[in-house]
């Protein structure tokens, strides 16, 4: 079995680029980082990488809205390129801004396959940034990045992650298709109502974190599951808590393993 | 055909099913200014002003398809979407002509991307505001906008519906070379030439200058006075602590009571460096920022700045740039250095302070606070660099006159430290386009502050964009490793005159003005060579590898452009169309400031003995009441509301985060981070900082942030003799003699604590003149003496945290306490005047610090906190809410001498002395003896044990016994936390 490739797009503003290398690389993948412009002009290199990885930052400033000139961008000269490829087997993620990204580009959730936007990402209900550790659970079998009942804790880092649907039909299809790929859990609470602030750090509906497209090989995410890959990365490591069971690693071998089944 | 230009006014709002948290936001914030007013509801509305297209269809368009969301928002391009009803009113805020917009750049991007070609565009903030009853009013509505929503040093407020949306066209720039008539001038005229120009230049060196350009046989030109007056100014020469002192008053540790210094720093902190002579330092005091050993492959450097004087008057703008300039200076270190940290201590007046106690001039501190924090997590989170380390000291002396330092720490390969331009090189700037903005920073930095401050030097004041200067980063850092560089600056204060006047200093320089790339038309040559226009910098680069040099930035989307050569001349030549409109030795800039003899004077105010107030026992309620009290005050309450705004984890290095513990709500001591990702060698950073020290004794506090910022590096296993010091001065006007005899004093302190403790120092930088002058007189800053240190750590590992980890541990207080009583919290709190200074006894505090360490990585330690302000009794309370845990101390046989403020143990003193390095250590008892052996000569005692948290029914208390073993403090965990984190949950706000 030969290795897989992950590319790693940045653009103006990209600042979470180092971690996502490192994750890739750590979970078996052979990560290259490359230019947005530069796969613009050339969208065909994108023919050798099986998982393609879009991850945090601030593009372009989040001016306007967040990820939203990139998605711009996007349009112009990639998406019908990074479609095809999905189609053809490749995973794809988003992380932070990388999830605003596809999320305004129309990727996510794309819960019907037009590529219309059907859902966005609003100011935190705290109107503020914030950066915390939040605890994930896995809640679809559907996506080839996660299992489901998987828990992840990972920081958050964002003012825009507040996650809403155009309209009911949008949250329904997303239910019915196991879109709904990720939630904030309260660690206190084994079970119950979705967790609430400071747990959902942005007042997201039903606490979703992250969600997949139908096929279950792009998904998106608010929080940063790259930022949990080492022994010392967790908040309580000096409390002999964190490890692999709750590590972000798990993710990315998911991914190179689903990869490396591609065709 | 009109004359009229094309233009277009996209207004887009969010649609009523979301709710809109700035819509939210702004209610809230006019609603405390609009006092028996009430606003029924408000909109917000952002509106894009597009010049070059048509409202339709490319109008349209842009808003569709680029500038609105189509979820959540609604957009027109007639009007505000929605309408405006009868009774409604509106305010738009529009930043003013000239005022960078960072957004701008961005958006054009995106609408080119999108097919739409628009020749400017400018972003405005509106609110339709409905009031309850009826209309508000203009009068009260711009009254409470003002206060809130809009900053008037760089914004415009609008009221009514209708906007004049044209821009102001500049007047192109028309060449004339202007010469000052310098020659002629007496003595009033330099002065009034002087301070006409801005320049700060003293009368004794506006004559240096004359007496040169007469020898010179002409007068020189604005460029050349304006060149002059940046490299002499205070903040790029440093000539008050680089100058000669005559200081006579308190002689501590030997020295004589008269002395003198030929360059104060050099023979006090760079002193110290030189005794030290430490091998892993590979360059301090030469370049932007000192350098240290990481590994064999790598350096860690650090520079932290200060940004006060801006940040006055715009606290967003000013502390954004001041997080962008050091940055920069990072950057320009060595080739080019990979900033992986920045680290911020501010320093504002009380934000409870209230509306009537605020000069005429001045912001609100509790504006201030957020417009700073606000500036530094935008420009900091936007860069990809996280904010992990940091403080905030409060005191009414800084109303008009805050303080923000800022810092950055970056990785540099080895190789890639030494830097020179060579004569042949080629000058090339990199970065945003230069425009009017922060004309005279480096002068007006080097003035005081006064109520017309605001309005007069509004252009000193600069608006980051910190996107511009992430793939400056990207580029440079691409470039380093190519290694296409020969030399590499910053454009900071002064802009190109500073940057390319230092780079060119042993070679020389010639510059063509005029292919700066602008922003506007309209700029003089003269405006153009000292803009100090932010996210510039400037290259030294061999003609050979120009070519890849511009290719390299040009993929990152900068601008490159070859203003010139370093010649090989040694003066400084610039020109402007071809025409010479200044020609310079580099010898005079650099060596033609007149020397001058400062004086100095310090006495220690006389000893006032403390008040102790009447002995508490646990029947008239112990002491849990002032321990809550101190743990509420601002300057010990959690600043997790700062700290959560900050990115401190992007480029997964975080190793022990600014907060620790089961809630993550415990103030760890230092933060650790790994530079490069994965491997496990960190690098600790901590800061010592306590003005109210300073004034009892410079030299104490000096010393005392010294033993701070160590104390603080040692609690999480970092190693002290390895660590490296910056020093950062924030002080009042010292051509006082009473102020430069406070600093001789504060120096003397780095130096002998630095030598004592083999830390040198790398780096540093003074901000002098931090007054304000109010209507009611001139408020001076405390001292505001900063010390920050850096550690490697070999493996992040075995770093420990300050949280209390398992019940039946023993604790542990290492150091001893003395009845030190000035300065301390529980005087603050209580009110109770005199008390002298805690001393740092260097040996007893190295053998202390040494002690810890080796305990510490020995693997004994499970959790380490340094006691600070509010001694034993907060760091107790501090660890066991941290760790979810109880404790149950007495501190009967805690180490204890007599001082000063007391014969015989006092439990107030036990509780709450701040004498320094001291430390808790939490270790498990069968661990004690190896302990024991670790602090061998080490003066410690077990005081106590953590205890389970509740029983079902018992909350997790901490209690603390006395001599007389009665309860000093009995206290739930719960409470303790409340007391803590709840002041500045909100930041602040009443």
């Amino acid at each position: 079995m030969s290795t897989v490739r992950a590319l790693v797009l940045r653009s103006a503003g990209t600042n979470c680029d180092a971690e996502a290398v490192h994750a890739l690389r750590k979970a078996g993948a052979a990560p290259d980082l490359v230019h947005l412009h530069e796969l613009i002009e050339s969208p065909q290199r994108l023919q050798p990488y099986g998982i393609v990885v879009f991850p945090g930052g601030f593009s372009y400033g989040d001016d306007i809205a967040s990820g939203a000139v990139y998605a711009v961008e996007m349009r112009r000269g990639l998406l019908p390129a990074l479609r095809a490829h999905v189609a053809d087997g490749a995973l794809a993620l988003g992380i932070c801004n990388g999830f605003q990204i596809l999320v305004r580009a129309g990727l996510l959730p794309d819960t019907c396959g037009s590529g219309v936007p059907e859902a966005t990402l609003l100011w935190n209900e705290s109107n503020q940034f914030e950066c915390r550790w939040v605890r994930l659970e896995a809640t679809t079998d559907r996506c080839a990045f996660l299992q489901r009942g998987q828990v992840i804790d990972c920081p958050v880092a964002h003012g825009e992650g507040r996650f809403v649907v155009a309209d009911a039909s949008v949250r329904e299809r997303m239910i019915a298709n196991g879109q709904l790929a990720l939630r904030y859990v309260d660690p206190s609470r084994d079970a119950g109502p979705p967790a609430a602030y400071p747990w959902n750090p942005n007042g997201s509906p039903d606490g979703i974190a992250g969600v997949c497209d139908t096929t279950g090989r792009v998904l998106g995410l608010m929080p940063h599951p790259e930022r949990n890959i080492e022994s010392w990365h967790h908040p309580r490591w000096t409390r002999g808590e964190g490890g692999e069971a709750t590590g972000g690693l798990a993710v990315f071998r998911n991914a190179v393993r689903a990869a490396s089944q591609r065709g | 055909m009109s004359n009229q230009p094309l233009l277009t006014f996209v207004q887009v709002t969010t649609r009523p099913e979301f709710a809109d948290p700035a819509a939210h936001d702004a209610t809230s914030a006019l609603a405390g200014f609009l006092r028996d007013r009430r606003i029924e509801s408000l909109r917000f509305v952002r509106g894009f002003v597009l010049e070059g297209v048509a409202a339709h269809p490319d109008g349209a368009r842009a808003a569709r398809d680029v500038l609105a969301d189509p979820v959540a928002e609604t957009w027109s391009v007639d009007g505000v979407p929605g309408g405006v009803a009868s009774g409604d009113e509106v305010l738009s805020v529009v930043r003013r002509a000239g005022v960078m917009d960072p957004t701008e750049s961005s958006c054009r991007t995106a609408l080119t991307a999108a097919g739409i070609a628009v020749t400017s565009l400018r972003s405005v903030r509106r609110y339709v505001i409905r009031g309850a009853g009826g209309p508000i009013g203009e009068a009260a509505l711009r009254e409470a906008a003002r206060k809130t929503l809009a900053n008037e040093v760089i914004e415009e407020i609008h009221f009514g519906e209708i906007l004049d949306l044209r821009s102001p066209r500049p007047a192109p720039y028309e060449f004339r070379l202007v010469t000052v008539p310098l020659r002629a001038a007496a003595d009033e005229e330099l002065i009034r030439i002087s301070k006409a120009g801005t320049l700060s230049l003293s009368l004794a060196e506006m004559r240096a200058v004359q007496a040169f350009f007469t020898k010179e046989g002409r007068d020189p030109t604005d460029a050349e006075l304006e060149t002059v007056a940046q490299t002499w100014s205070e903040h790029c020469k440093h000539k008050t602590l680089a100058g000669e002192v005559r200081f006579r008053g308190d002689a501590p540790n030997g020295r004589t009571p008269e002395r003198t210094y030929r360059n104060l720093l050099k023979e006090t902190v760079f002193a110290a460096t030189q005794t030290i002579a430490r091998t892993d330092c590979l360059s301090v005091f030469r370049d932007n920022a000192g350098i240290i050993a990481f590994d064999d492959d790598h350096g860690v450097c650090m520079k932290v700045e200060t940004h006060n004087h801006p940040s006055a008057i715009e606290p967003y703008g000013g502390a954004g740039t001041g997080i962008g300039g050091v940055i920069r200076d990072i950057l320009g270190t060595g080739l080019g250095a990979k900033p992986f940290l920045n680290t911020d201590v501010f320093c504002f007046a009380p934000p409870d302070t209230p509306e009537a106690d605020v000069p005429k001039g001045c912001l609100h501190p509790r504006r201030v606070m957020k417009g700073v924090i606000s500036g530094v997590r935008d420009y900091g989170n936007r860069m990809g660099i996280p904010t992990a380390s940091g403080g905030l000291f409060f005191d009414p002396r800084y109303i008009g006159n805050p303080i923000v330092y800022c810092g950055t720490v970056g990785l540099i390969p080895r190789g890639r430290i030494d830097k020179a331009a060579r004569p042949g090189d080629r000058i090339i700037a990199v970065g945003g386009r230069t425009g009017r903005d922060g004309i005279h920073g480096a002068t007006f930095s080097s003035a005081e502050l006064h109520a017309e401050s605001e309005t007069v030097s509004a252009g000193a004041v600069q608006i980051g964009n910190a996107i511009e200067e992430k793939r400056i980063l990207d580029g440079l850092l691409r470039a380093r490793d190519e290694g296409l560089l020969t030399a590499v600056t910053d454009c900071g204060a002064g802009g190109f005159s500073s940057a390319v006047g230092e780079m060119g200093a042993e070679t020389g320089a010639e510059v063509e003005l005029s292919h700066a790339p602008l922003k506007y038309p309209g700029l003089s040559y003269a405006e153009i060579w000292i803009s100090e226009a932010q996210e510039r910098m400037v290259l030294a680069v061999a003609p050979s590898n120009v070519e890849r040099v511009r290719a390299v930035f040009g993929k990152e989307g900068v601008e490159v452009t070859d203003l010139g050569e370093f010649t090989g001349t040694g003066r400084l030549v610039l020109r402007y169309g071809g025409t010479k409109v200044g020609d310079v030795p580099m010898e005079f800039l650099h060596d033609g400031l007149p020397r001058t003899t400062r004086e100095a004077a310090w006495t220690a105010p006389p000893a006032v003995p403390f008040a102790w107030p009447a002995a508490r026992t646990a029947d008239d309620g112990g002491f849990g009441d002032d321990l809550l009290a101190i743990l509420s005050s601002w300057n010990v309450c959690s600043k997790e509301w700062v700290i959560r705004r900050y990115d401190h984890e992007v480029q997964g290095g975080s190793a022990i985060k600014p907060l620790v513990g089961v809630r993550a709500d415990g103030p760890g001591d230092a933060c650790v981070n790994t530079p490069l990702v994965g491997n496990p060698r960190g690098v600790a950073v901590s800061s010592g900082m306590n003005p109210r020290l300073g004034d009892l004794s410079p030299y104490d506090m000096a010393t005392n942030a010294v033993d701070e910022a160590l104390r603080n590096l040692t609690a999480v296993g970092a190693d002290p003799r390895r660590a490296a010091l910056l020093d950062n001065y924030s002080w009042g006007n010292a051509t006082r003699p009473d102020r430069l005899g406070s600093i001789v004093l504060a120096s003397e302190g780095l130096h002998d604590a630095a030598v004592a403790f083999g830390t040198p120092f790398v780096s540093g930088k003074d901000s002098l003149n931090n007054e304000f002058q109010s209507e009611r007189g001139l408020i001076t800053i405390p001292c505001t003496m900063l010390v920050s240190a850096m550690c490697v750590v070999d493996d992040v590992r075995r770093c420990v945290t300050m949280d209390l980890k398992a019940a039946g541990n023993l604790i542990v207080l290492v150091g001893i306490t003395r009845p030190e009583m000035g300065g301390s919290h529980y005087a603050f709190i209580r009110g109770i005047p005199g008390g002298t200074v805690p001393v740092v006894r260097l040996d007893e505090a190295r053998a202390v610090m040494d002690g810890v360490h080796r305990a510490i990585s020995e693997g004994l330690v499970r959790a380490c906190h340094d006691l600070s302000e509010g001694g034993v009794a907060v760091a107790l309370a501090e660890m066991a809410f941290a760790g979810g845990l109880a404790a149950d101390v007495s501190l009967v046989h805690a180490p204890y001498e007599d001082g000063p403020d007391a014969i015989g143990v006092r439990d107030d003193a036990l509780l709450f002395s701040e004498s320094p390095s001291r430390f808790l250590c939490e270790v498990r008892e069968s661990d004690l003896p190896a302990l024991r052996a670790a602090l061998r000569g080490v003066p410690h005692a077990p005081i106590g044990r953590v205890m389970s948290a509740g029983r079902v029914k018992t909350a997790a208390r901490v209690t603390i016994r006395g001599v007389r073993d009665a309860d000093l403090v009995n206290e739930s965990v719960e409470r303790l936390r409340d007391a803590f984190t709840r002041p500045l949950r909100n930041g602040g706000a009443a």
